[in-house]
């Protein structure tokens, strides 16, 4: 078992004969992924990886089965490409791309959610189900297949987790970058949900940063919903206070959105939160065993 | 990206927001010139800088004569102005606004805002104008009325109605806040701002609603589809440094410390100023070089940093993932030699082909140590920092 993907998804590529989509498909089809076809808008008909390109995420659907499409298209167009993928029912979204509008995902996300279909990111590594699977730009060799599941807003610290958790011989179960951006397809309560259900998953590490209340909302449901261990770590102790934006934002979520905030609400929740991110490994391992 | 009020008030107007009579100026002369076109005895004279809290800071002046306008103007052109939000070096005033007074009977608050909670624009609403909504938010949230825009629809007449009787508005200022407000969504939507803030918004002697200050943040990310924002930015408002990473398209942001740190990725390098900050450290900025750490960038990247007078040690955190760390090693051999850099730099390459990138960094000659792992790294960086600030 694993969350979202596993060895039997097959999946897409939106930008695929584009520099990010071909080098991070490649590298996808060569980890195993069962990437099956890529768009590429006027190259239909083609043939790149040896993979046929088709000009509409529609017409790939009417050839065969699609689980998943991972979306590398420059941010200008990326609200097109999600749209296109949710109108043609792909269950599953993963966007890539950095830089969006937050208008644009505004508007995403209302439609994705009308739609019923799930978007993971945008500006983030993707996911990987380690020796399965692999949507994203993740170094596919850090990860093995294991007991953690890990969900983070940070790419480059996502890898520090699984890198930890690899060399403990902790493993992952899958593991998932719900991006930094202020309007994220899948926030933390999605992917927690799906951790505690999957049996393979023994424990959590959560990943968050200042910002928002992402992580607060995360705490006040793993009270409730999970009873697996939770390690979680909140970057951004020392950044300076944020720009006034920032404060106008969370005035209306009354007022939080400091690391310190998120530390005493995963704490309450029983949480354990490390002050140093190279503890997150060693904190889970006592915790699991 | 910030713009000054005076624009702000122009794209306002145009979206239907009534603004007091105003000219912008950029000489004496021509603030004597303005004054004469407004053909009133008082006007208001506003130093334009990215900043609020600018009448505290005495940037913002009140005249009754000509003669007092051009000595004001004077005084108040090519300062630096400091207030509670510029920092000690403040902000240069290059531009004054001249406007008509307003008599004012009521001061309100008006702004909008992205709220990540509700993934939509909200609106909020305060009968307590012309403070720190902050200041109102702590003290007595429920003097703040708020309002969701769905992305679907719009915001609707009912949703501005509501808010103008619970302001108290009466008559004719019911329909006027509609209007604004209905002109303030399109004006957020179609110019992609993340913050618009009308603080305060009178209702004056005579009971009209008007705008006496606004406060616009627009989208980073959409500038590439808002050429007129975009022509209106002021780079004389923003850090130099800054920007000089944006145009590498490396994120940087200065601090107070004393050791450089170049990461890959926001969030690590967020951690890593953490965990220097853990070992008794003190960080001098937050650099992002992104996901190709490639040798120009961290050349440029380098340069920024040491621009910075303050530092005495350097931490280079990359987690190579895909690109290999043996041609990031080469990269920083390269960039530290040829900028001649004398302050000791700790490197924590991991990924690929992390031992050779080690070997490669050990066996250079230059001032660089090559670190195991990122708690090592913050370490070894706090203690060279340490011993340059002794020696």
């Amino acid at each position: 078992m694993s969350i979202l993907i596993d060895q039997n998804t097959q999946v897409i590529c939106q930008g695929f004969t584009g520099g990010q989509g071909s080098g991070h498909s490649e590298q996808s089809i060569a980890y195993g992924t069962q990437l099956v076809a890529g768009v590429t808008p006027g190259k239909g008909g083609q043939t790149h990886l040896d993979r046929p390109v088709y000009n509409t995420v529609r017409e790939v659907m009417s050839d065969m089965q699609v689980d998943a499409t991972m979306i590398f298209v420059p941010a200008a167009f990326c609200k097109d490409s999600v749209l296109e993928a949710a109108d043609a029912g792909v269950p599953l979204i993963v966007c890539i791309t950095e830089g969006i509008p937050v208008q644009d995902m505004i508007e995403v996300k209302a439609y994705v959610d009308a739609c019923g279909v799930r978007l993971v990111g945008p500006n983030c590594p993707g996911v990987i189900t380690p020796g399965a699977c692999r949507i994203g730009i993740m170094p596919g060799h850090i990860h093995q297949p294991g007991r953690v599941g890990i969900v983070s807003r940070s790419g480059t610290l996502t890898y520090e987790a699984v890198n930890q958790t690899t060399q403990l011989g902790l493993g992952q179960s899958s593991c998932v970058g719900i991006g930094g951006d202020p309007i994220p397809g899948t926030n933390f309560i999605d992917v927690l949900k799906l951790f505690q259900a999957d049996d393979e998953t023994q424990g959590i590490i959560l990943v968050g940063e200042i910002g928002g209340t992402a992580e607060e909302e995360a705490a006040e449901f793993i009270q409730s919903e999970v009873n697996k261990p939770v390690v979680a770590y909140i970057a951004g102790v020392t950044a300076p206070a944020g720009k006034r934006m920032g404060h106008a934002g969370a005035i209306i979520s009354g007022g939080q959105g400091t690391a310190q905030d998120k530390t005493q609400a995963l704490e309450r929740a029983g949480v354990t939160v490390v002050q140093d991110p190279t503890q997150l490994g060693t904190a889970m391992q006592s915790l699991i065993g | 990206m910030n713009i000054h009020e005076y624009q702000a008030k122009s794209l306002l107007k145009r979206y239907g927001v009534s603004v007091p009579e105003h000219t912008v100026v950029h000489s004496v002369e021509q603030a004597v010139r303005a004054y004469g076109d407004l053909d009133l005895d008082r006007a208001v004279i506003k130093s334009q800088v990215h900043s609020g809290a600018r009448g505290k800071a005495g940037g913002v002046r009140i005249v009754d004569n000509r003669a007092a306008l051009e000595q004001e103007a004077k005084d108040m052109l090519g300062v630096q102005l400091v207030t509670h939000q510029t920092g000690p070096e403040g902000l240069p005033v290059n531009q004054l606004l001249i406007e008509a007074p307003s008599l004012i009977d009521r001061e309100l608050y008006l702004g909008a805002v992205v709220d990540r909670a509700a993934r939509a624009i909200v609106f909020m609403a305060s009968t307590e104008g012309g403070v720190d909504i902050e200041t109102v938010a702590a003290e007595s949230p429920d003097k703040i009325l708020t309002c969701t825009v769905n992305p679907l629809v719009g915001l609707q007449p009912y949703q501005c109605r509501q808010i103008a009787f619970d302001l108290g508005l009466v008559g004719q200022q019911v329909r006027q806040l509609t209007q604004m407000m209905l002109g303030m969504a399109q004006f957020f939507v179609e110019r992609d701002l993340s913050l618009l803030e009308i603080n305060p918004l009178v209702v004056t002697a005579t009971g009209e609603l008007l705008c006496l200050d606004a406060k616009v943040n627009i989208d980073d990310n959409a500038l590439f589809r808002q050429p007129e924002l975009r022509d209106m930015r002021d780079a004389t408002q923003e850090d130099a440094r800054e920007n000089r990473a944006a145009q590498s398209d490396l994120s940087y942001i200065a601090l107070d410390g004393d050791i450089g740190c170049m990461v890959n990725g926001a969030g690590l390098a967020m951690a890593t100023m953490d965990l220097i900050k853990l070992h008794g450290g003190a960080p001098a900025n937050f650099l992002d070089v992104g996901g190709t750490a490639t040798a120009e960038r961290v050349t440029e990247a380098f340069n920024i940093i040491l621009s910075d007078e303050n530092i005495k040690a350097i931490l280079v955190n990359i987690f190579g993932g895909i690109v290999r760390c043996d041609l990031i090693a080469d990269g920083i051999i390269d960039a530290v030699s040829t900028t001649g850099i004398s302050v000791p730099v700790v490197v924590r390459l991991e990924g690929n082909n992390a031992e050779l990138a080690r070997e490669k960094l050990a066996q250079s000659g230059l001032n660089i140590i090559a670190a195991d792992q990122f708690s090592d790294a913050a370490i070894q960086v706090v203690q060279q920092a340490q011993q340059g600030a002794q020696s």
